[in-house]
C-alpha cells in the first residue's frame, strides 16, 4: 500500500550535504501516508481527488490541494507509476534543471517548499542576455542595476525531493509509488457517474475529480474528447554539466541563437553551470558521442565563435538607429564537463484544444509541452497548479461537489488565455531562428534590437515570462 | 408531526386552519371560498412539468444552476456579517456548521444543497411533490448531505406552523414572483426566523425592462426557460418588497442587482437592479 519514498542524501563531507542530511531529519516515514479512503457502494476505494503521474507538477499539485484549509477534508491521492526512487543530491549537480520564474517561487512559497529548496541550493539570474549569432542584436533583461534575481536555476531533483518530502506532511494527502494505471473510464458530461482508474494490477479506485499530471503522452488526455495537435522539431536538446574557467560571479543566463539551433548556458554556482543546446538531431547524437575534450571545444564554439555577420541586417540596423547600443558581454568560456552528465531529449510541442471534461483536467506537460528555447516548460505547469488549486477552493467554498460546477471550464479559459500566446510566440521565435534566410534573420535581429531599445516592452515581457 | 396532530393541538386558532392547507393544496376549505395561501397551483404544475430536467445543465435551468456562483456566496457571507456564522470558520470546510437554514421553494435543491455542503443542517420545502421527489433522489449522489439535508413537501405557512421561530436564515431564490400573495407569503417566511435571523430572497423586477428580459428574451426569443414560467404581473419591485419586509419586522441590510450573460453562462453583482436583484434582510429582536 503506501510507500515512502526514501529521501537519502548521500554523506559527502562538505557543508551542503550536511546541510542537506540535517534537515532531512524532519519525518521521512510519516503515518499521514496512510491510505485514507472509505469504500464506495461499488467497492472500489473512492477518493476525492486522484492525481495521475507524480513528476514535479503532479506532486507541486498534491502539495497545493493540502495545504488549502477549505480542501483539508478532502481525500487526495497520488499515483505514480515508477517505484519510490531515493533521491540523491550529490555535491556534483544534475543535468536536469529548470530556470524557474518568480511565479513558481511564489508557489514555492505558498505551499512552504521555498526555505527547504533555497537552503540547499540555488542559483539566483540577476541577468539574461540573448543574442544571436549572424547579426550583431542583443536583448538582456535585469532589474535596474541586477537587484533582483529575474530567475533562479534550480536542480529537477531538489524541486522533486522538496515536494516530496512536504507532500509527506500532509494528512489528508498519500501517495502510491509503483501503481501504474493501466485504463481509465470517464463519466460523459451531465451523468452523475465518477470516474474510474484501473491499476496494473486490477486494483480500481474511484473519485470525484481526476487530474492528470502524467506527463507528455498522457493517457488521462487520451481518454479525452480532446484533439491534440503534435509538432517534431526534429531537434533533441543536449544537456551537461559543465565547469566554467573563470570562476567569478556567475550570475548571468546566456542563450545564443545558432544558425543551426539555441545554446543555452545557466548558472547553478559561481564554477559550474548547466548546458541546454538543442540542435538537430544528427548533431545532437555527436555531440553526447564526442571525447570530452572535443565537446567542452564544441560548447565554447558555439558560444564564442564569430559568425560572418549578415551586411544587409548590419546596415538595416544601422539605419534604424538601433545597432546594439549595450556592448555584448561574453560568456565564461568552459573548461570541463562532468563525466555522465551529458544526455539528448526529443524536443517537441503538443498543444491540445481542451485541459477540461466534466470530472476531469489536464495540468503540466499533459496539457502543454514546449520547446525549452524560452525556460518556460515546467513554469507553466506550476502555473497550471497554482490556477487550478484555487480555483477548486473556490468551486468547494461555494458548495459544489469536486469536479461539478463551472469552475474547471474557469481554470481551462484562464491558462488557455495564458499558455496560447506563449505556446504561439516559443514556436514562432523557434521558427526564426531555424533560419538564416536573410529576410528573416533581418526580421528578428530587428525584432531583438527593437525590444532591446524600448524598456516598456522589454518590462512587459519581462512580466509575461513571470506569468 | 403529522398534520392531524397539529390539528387537533392547535384547536381553531388562525394557525391549525393554515396548516390544513397542507392536505391537498386545494384552496377550498369548508365550503368557504379559497382561504389565503401562498401558493399559486399552476406555477407548481408548471413548476413540476420541469422536473426531470431539473439537474441538467445544459437544459432550462442552466442560469438557476450559476445563480449559485452569487446566491451561495451571498448567504454565507452574509451570515458572517450579521455573526450568526462564527469567522472563526471563515475558509474552512464548513463555514455555515451549526446554522439551520431553510430553503422555501427548494424546487430540485439547486440552492440547498450547496448550503448543506458548506456545513448547515438545511432543510427544504416545496409545493411541488415531484420537485421534491427530484431533490431527494440528487441528494443521495452525494454521501456528504447524508445528515445535513431534509425535504419535505409542504408549504410555506404550513412549515411555519411546525417550526417556527427556528431558523437562523430563510432562503427562498426566484420564488416569490410566482406567488400571488406576497403579503402573506413574506409573513410566513419572517414567521420561520429566528430572532436576528437573515432572510434572503432573489427575485425578478417588474420593470419594462425585465419584461423584455425575464419573459420575452428569456422565453420566447432565446428560449432559456419555457414559456408561460412567468407571468410579469407578479414581478414585484425592490421597495414594495422592502416595506413589506418592514412591516413583519425585518430591514434591509443589502440590495444588490444581479446581471445574467447568457451566452458565456455567468452572472455578475451589480449595481442595476432592473432585472435580476438580491435582498438580504434581517429580523429585528
Ligand atoms: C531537455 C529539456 C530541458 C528542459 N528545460 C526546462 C527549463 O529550463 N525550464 C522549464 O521550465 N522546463 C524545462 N523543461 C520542461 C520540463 O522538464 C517539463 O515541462 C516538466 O518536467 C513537466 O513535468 P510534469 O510533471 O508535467 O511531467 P513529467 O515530469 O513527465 O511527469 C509525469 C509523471 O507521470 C508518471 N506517469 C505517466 N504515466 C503514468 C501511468 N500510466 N501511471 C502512473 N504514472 C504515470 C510518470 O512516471 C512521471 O513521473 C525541459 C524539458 C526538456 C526535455
Ligand atoms: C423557480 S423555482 C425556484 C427553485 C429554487 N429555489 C431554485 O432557485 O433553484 C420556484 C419554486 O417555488 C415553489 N413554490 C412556489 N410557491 C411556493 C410556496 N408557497 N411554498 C412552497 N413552494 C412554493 C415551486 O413549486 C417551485 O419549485
Amino acid at each position: 500500500m503506501a510507500h515512502v519514498s526514501s529521501l537519502l542524501f548521500s554523506p559527502v563531507a562538505n557543508n551542503i550535504s550536511k546541510k542537506l542530511i540535517l534537515s532531512n531529519a524532519a519525518p521521512a516515514i510519516s503515518s499521514n501516508l496512510i491510505q485514507r479512503c472509505y469504500l464506495s457502494s461499488a467497492g472500489s476505494h473512492n477518493y476525492d481527488i486522484i492525481i495521475a503521474g507524480g513528476g514535479l507538477v503532479g506532486t507541486a499539485m498534491a502539495c497545493a490541494l493540502g495545504c488549502s484549509k477549505i480542501l483539508s477534508e478532502k481525500k487526495i491521492l497520488l499515483l505514480e507509476g515508477a517505484p519510490p526512487k531515493p533521491i540523491t543530491l550529490k555535491d556534483t549537480y544534475s543535468n536536469r534543471v529548470s530556470a524557474i520564474n518568480n511565479s513558481s517561487v511564489g508557489l514555492f512559497q505558498d505551499i512552504q517548499v521555498w526555505d527547504d529548496i533555497k537552503g540547499h541550493r540555488v542559483q539566483e539570474v540577476r541577468k539574461m542576455q540573448i543574442w544571436d549569432a549572424s547579426s550583431p542584436s542583443l536583448i538582456t533583461f535585469s532589474d535596474e542595476d541586477l537587484s533582483k534575481p529575474v530567475a533562479y536555476i534550480i536542480e529537477n531533483d531538489l524541486m522533486q525531493w522538496a515536494l516530496t518530502k512536504r507532500l509527506g506532511d500532509i494528512p489528508n494527502s498519500s501517495v502510491r509509488y509503483s501503481s501504474k494505471i493501466k485504463d481509465y473510464v470517464l463519466p460523459k458530461s451531465s451523468s452523475s457517474d465518477v470516474p474510474l482508474v484501473i491499476l496494473e494490477n486490477d486494483e480500481k479506485l474511484t473519485c470525484n475529480l481526476l487530474i492528470g499530471a502524467d506527463g507528455v503522452n498522457s493517457k488521462v488526455r487520451s481518454k479525452m474528447v480532446t484533439s491534440v495537435q503534435r509538432t517534431d522539431y526534429n531537434q533533441m536538446g543536449v544537456v551537461a554539466t559543465l565547469s566554467i574557467s573563470d570562476s567569478t560571479n556567475n550570475i548571468v543566463a546566456w542563450q545564443r541563437f545558432l544558425p543551426d539551433g539555441v545554446i543555452a548556458l545557466l548558472p547553478l554556482s559561481e564554477s559550474t553551470s548547466s548546458l541546454v543546446w538543442s540542435t538537430s538531431v544528427e548533431k545532437a547524437k555527436s555531440l553526447v558521442n564526442l571525447p570530452e575534450e572535443s565537446f567542452v571545444d564544441a560548447v565554447n564554439d558555439a558560444l564564442l565563435k564569430e559568425y560572418p555577420s549578415n551586411p544587409f541586417v548590419e546596415s538595416l540596423l544601422k539605419n534604424l538607429n538601433l545597432a546594439a547600443s549595450v556592448d555584448c558581454q561574453i560568456p565564461p568560456s568552459i573548461k570541463d564537463v562532468q563525466p555522465n552528465s551529458r544526455a539528448a531529449f526529443p524536443l517537441g510541442s503538443t498543444s491540445v484544444s481542451r485541459y477540461v471534461n466534466s470530472c476531469v483536467a489536464l495540468i503540466g506537460d499533459a496539457a502543454h509541452r514546449v520547446h525549452p528555447l524560452a525556460g518556460q516548460g515546467v513554469n507553466i505547469g506550476f502555473g497550471d497548479v497554482d490556477c487550478l488549486a484555487h480555483q477548486l477552493e473556490n468551486a468547494v467554498y461555494q458548495g459544489y461537489q469536486l469536479g461539478r460546477g463551472h469552475h474547471l471550464k474557469i481554470y481551462q479559459s484562464e491558462r488557455l488565455k495564458n499558455t496560447l500566446p506563449k505556446m504561439k510566440a516559443i514556436h514562432y521565435l523557434h521558427s526564426l531562428y531555424q533560419s538564416s534566410f536573410t529576410p528573416i534573420v533581418a526580421l528578428r535581429s530587428v525584432g531583438l534590437s527593437l525590444v532591446h531599445s524600448m524598456p516598456f516592452v522589454k518590462k512587459e515581457l519581462i512580466k509575461r515570462a513571470n506569468l | 408531526m403529522s398534520v392531524s396532530t397539529i390539528v387537533s393541538s392547535v384547536a381553531k386558532s388562525r394557525s391549525a386552519f393554515l396548516c390544513q392547507s397542507v392536505r391537498p393544496f386545494t384552496t377550498v376549505q369548508n365550503g368557504h371560498k379559497s382561504s389565503q395561501t401562498s401558493v399559486d397551483p399552476s406555477t407548481v404544475s408548471h413548476h413540476s412539468k420541469l422536473a426531470e430536467n431539473w439537474w441538467d445543465d445544459s437544459g432550462f435551468l442552466k442560469a438557476l444552476q450559476s445563480m449559485n456562483s452569487l446566491r451561495v456566496p451571498l448567504v454565507r457571507d452574509g451570515l458572517f456579517q450579521t455573526g450568526a456564522a462564527c469567522s472563526d470558520r471563515k475558509n474552512t470546510p464548513r463555514p455555515l456548521e451549526g446554522l439551520n437554514i431553510v430553503d422555501v421553494g427548494c424546487g430540485g435543491g439547486l440552492l440547498s444543497e450547496p448550503l448543506a455542503r458548506l456545513g448547515a443542517s438545511v432543510t427544504g420545502i416545496d409545493a411541488s411533490a415531484e420537485l421534491i421527489e427530484i431533490a431527494q433522489q440528487h441528494a443521495q449522489l452525494d454521501p456528504s448531505l447524508q445528515n445535513r439535508l431534509t425535504y419535505i413537501h409542504t408549504l410555506a405557512e404550513t412549515h411555519a406552523c411546525e417550526a417556527e421561530a427556528k431558523y437562523d436564515a430563510v432562503v427562498s431564490s426566484e420564488v416569490i414572483e410566482h406567488v400571488k400573495d406576497k403579503h402573506f407569503f413574506i409573513e410566513q417566511c419572517t414567521k420561520l426566523l429566528k430572532p436576528r435571523g437573515s432572510l434572503f430572497i432573489t427575485t425578478l423586477n417588474r420593470t419594462t425592462l425585465s419584461w423584455l428580459g425575464g419573459v420575452v428574451m428569456a422565453e420566447y426569443v432565446a428560449r432559456l426557460v419555457p414559456q408561460g414560467t412567468h407571468q410579469w404581473e407578479l414581478f414585484i419591485q425592490p421597495s414594495e418588497l422592502q416595506i413589506m419586509l418592514e412591516k413583519y419586522g425585518c430591514f434591509t441590510k443589502l440590495l444588490h442587482g444581479m446581471c445574467y450573460n447568457p451566452l458565456t453562462d455567468e452572472w455578475h453583482w451589480s449595481q442595476n437592479v432592473s432585472i435580476n436583484y438580491a435582498i438580504h434582510a434581517v429580523k429585528t429582536d
